[in-house]
């Protein structure tokens, strides 16, 4: 399986995955830990792929996504946007909009 | 390696003619940045395709020569 298989693959088998530098538990960059934090604030589970583990993962979730920094937030096959754009999605209420359309967050609170 | 605020600008003035760029310098060592372009160009773009216009400006450099950049996107105010 190619680097590009296996993100696929990743991304598809798992409703929310963030490509980050550290893990959930223990981010090593200050923008994978905000994005950590605002997926924890809304109770959300998600698969955390450590990219400083793996150098292969590391460059090829950049050219998977023509992105150019980590960390990257994908919901159910989707890439949603780095720190900045999950940050302003989160205040503007829209992430949480994001989620109900997608049926991962009940509408009814 | 870090890269000063004008070689920003200028890549990005190539880019985006007519836009409105703020650079701000956070830490103050031509490395962490906030970065602010309006532009009429984003009219119509999702966010992440703004964002990837703006890397495309930057040649690459982003994620090599700059390590970190907050970057905000938009329109121009009307």
């Amino acid at each position: 399986m190619t680097v590009q298989e296996h993100i696929q693959q990743e991304i598809t088998e798992n409703p929310i995955v963030l490509y980050m530098k550290g893990t959930s538990q223990a981010p090593q960059c200050g923008f994978s830990a905000v994005v950590v934090q605002i997926l924890k604030s809304l109770n959300l589970p998600f698969k955390d792929v450590n990219v400083l583990a793996d150098p292969d993962i590391r460059q090829g979730i950049k050219d998977y996504s023509r992105w150019p920094t980590i960390p990257q937030l994908y919901i159910q096959g989707e890439f949603i946007g780095g720190c900045d754009i999950v940050r302003e999605m989160y205040q503007a209420g829209e992430l949480e909009e994001l989620l109900k359309e997608k049926g991962i967050l009940a509408t009814d609170h | 390696m870090p890269l000063p605020p004008k070689a920003i600008e200028d890549l990005l003035r190539q880019a985006f003619p007519q836009a409105v760029i703020h650079i701000h310098d956070l830490a103050g060592d031509h490395d962490h940045y906030q970065v602010t372009v309006l532009s009429n160009d984003f009219v119509g773009k999702s966010r992440v395709q703004q964002h990837q216009m703006v890397y495309q400006a930057l040649q690459g450099k982003m994620g090599n020569e700059l390590h970190a950049m907050a970057l905000k996107t938009g329109p121009l105010p009307l």
